[in-house]
């Protein structure tokens, strides 16, 4: 049976994305059984769902840029189902901290968020995170319309900015994975400044009066 | 300067006074493992790891805590030894091959009696002690820990402090060769920590040499380490290589890297937390939720006159 590009898409390449964005999941359980966690098996899985969530994240930010740069515009398709993983992962981070690491005590988890200014970044990141996912469907979209979508959808720069300042604020001395996820993030936010700015530039009067049909006719 | 000049027996070549009691059934085990060493040439080639080597002769000592031991395994593969780098697995396999023999400790500054010891004439004239400590990591963990050592202040007389006096200081092993760690500017190395003098002369404070009865493992601070257990576990110094007694408080090598957030005492307090996060709980090793911190890791009957006129949010 011959598939379309759209088919394919649907049909293989989705599904095989979905499985591959659950292995860090799955990792993370093989460990849990076989006691590979060490020490201090709570605080490796806060630490790696939290660590998938800034991934997941940023690779959610590098589609529009990649999607721009090398013209795959599939790759539109996937973003949704990234986003969401992210959101997947920031739960299962959130749930740990809460239920585990606070015992679901109210009192002391407020007193965490106010006082402590990276636990107040990341419960705000989190909880910016939820009307992004409450909204993903393609009936919010519609519901909402695409510019108050869009719009809404923006504070994901929030989020992830939130997302790396909060682990930043929270490591003792060794900053270089929080830089590393810091360095991406500024990449991908500075390409879309960059892209802004030259769009907001005056077009250049003497190559926007030349149409591109008058080009090719010189050659 | 007293230059000590190494006696004609050491302590190593000394037969333990448990084998010569026991030297029957000692023949009979040795002949045994004679023959499987003849069969297995690995088993001799372990005889040669200085970690995880019985010592000999150590009596129990006081302060001891009926609290549940944290495994061998936990204490000796969780460790914070940034020389050996940042991630807690990573000493007990970076400092796999790190050489604690021979090694000095050199005594200096205020006293009587400066020296350069080999570590075996440092520990020598004093009898080795199991005490039962809890450690309490600044990071919200903790462990229960059966150290040998001795009581720093047993050591520290030896030296005769002058009457300037005032804090020691200690200072671990500068060698990038051997600490991948020290490659990178992490901390300000060699680390250095400090006791106030009547804080190193407190009996709990003590310097170790072993764990579960055996010598220290590399990546927990072998040959020497500090055991100061009120205070959080970054005050407990590794492999140190030098004690100066100082009239002024010494700077510490993480009070240089955020000096709003460690304080020279770090005396552990769940009432004062950390600028970035709470103190008022911690996570016991083994254990899923956690506890509340005591004040002082529960020994304030031994060590809360220390403080008494203090305020300790201002000398934290």
């Amino acid at each position: 049976m011959h598939m379309t590009q759209t088919e394919w898409l649907q049909r293989v390449i989705k599904p095989a994305i979905f499985l591959i964005c659950l292995i860090p999941l799955a990792l993370l359980a093989w460990d849990a059984l076989n006691n590979h966690l060490g020490a201090n098996p709570i605080e490796k899985i806060i630490r790696r769902t939290g660590d998938w969530t800034l991934r997941f994240l940023l690779i959610t930010l590098a589609i529009t840029p990649a999607r721009r740069l090398f013209g795959w515009n599939w790759l539109m398709r996937l973003r949704r189902m990234l986003g969401l993983f992210a959101f997947f992962y920031a739960c299962l981070h959130f749930i740990i901290y809460i239920g585990i690491d606070q015992s679901f005590d109210v009192n002391e988890i407020i007193k965490d968020v106010i006082k402590h200014k990276y636990v107040t970044v990341g419960f705000a990141s989190f909880l910016l995170l939820i009307p992004l996912a409450a909204t993903s469907t393609n009936a919010m979209m519609k519901r909402l319309g695409g510019k108050r979508w869009q719009q809404l959808h923006k504070s994901v720069y929030a989020i992830a900015i939130g997302g790396v300042i909060h682990y930043l604020w929270l490591v003792k001395a060794d900053l270089r994975e929080p830089l590393i996820y810091a360095t991406i993030l500024a990449v991908l936010l500075g390409y879309r400044l960059w892209v802004k700015q030259r769009q907001a530039l005056p077009p250049d009067p003497v190559r926007s009066s030349i149409h591109p049909s008058a080009i090719r006719s010189t050659k | 300067m007293l230059i000590k000049k190494p006696d004609d027996i050491r302590p190593s070549e000394i037969t333990d006074q448990t084998i010569y009691l026991t030297r029957r059934e000692f023949i009979r085990n040795t002949l045994g493992a004679t023959a499987a060493a003849a069969l297995m040439p690995a088993l001799l080639a372990s005889n040669d790891a200085s970690a995880g080597t019985k010592l000999p002769g150590v009596r129990k000592g006081p302060f001891g805590t009926s609290e549940e031991l944290t495994p061998y395994g936990d204490v000796t593969s969780y460790n914070n030894f940034y020389e050996f780098g940042t991630e807690k697995e990573q000493p007990a396999i970076m400092a796999k091959n790190f050489r604690t023999k021979p090694w000095t400790v050199t005594v200096e500054g205020e006293v009587n009696k400066p020296a350069v010891y080999q570590l075996e004439d440092f520990i020598k004239p004093h009898t080795l002690e199991e005490r039962i400590y809890r450690l309490r990591c600044v990071e919200a963990w903790s462990m229960v820990i059966p150290w040998v050592g001795i009581p720093l202040a047993d050591i520290i007389k030896r030296f005769e402090p002058t009457s300037k006096a005032k804090y020691v200081e200690f200072t671990t092993l500068h060698d990038p060769a051997q600490m991948p760690g020290q490659r990178r500017a992490v901390l300000k190395w060699p680390y250095v920590e400090g006791l106030r003098i009547d804080e190193a002369m407190h009996p709990l404070t003590m310097l170790a040499v072993g764990l579960y009865g055996e010598t220290l493992p590399n990546q927990n601070g072998a040959p020497l380490r500090l055991v100061v257990p009120w205070k959080y576990g970054f005050k407990n110094i590794k492999s140190i290589v030098k004690i100066r007694f100082l009239e002024k408080p010494p700077v510490t090598a993480w009070m240089t890297a955020g000096p709003a957030e460690y304080g020279f005492y770090a005396n552990v307090n769940p009432e004062v937390d950390h600028p970035r996060w709470s103190q008022s709980r911690e996570r016991r090793i083994g254990e899923l939720f956690k506890r509340k911190t005591l004040m002082f890791n529960g020994y304030t009957e031994q060590v809360a006159h220390l403080y008494a006129h203090m305020d300790l949010n201002k000398y934290f």
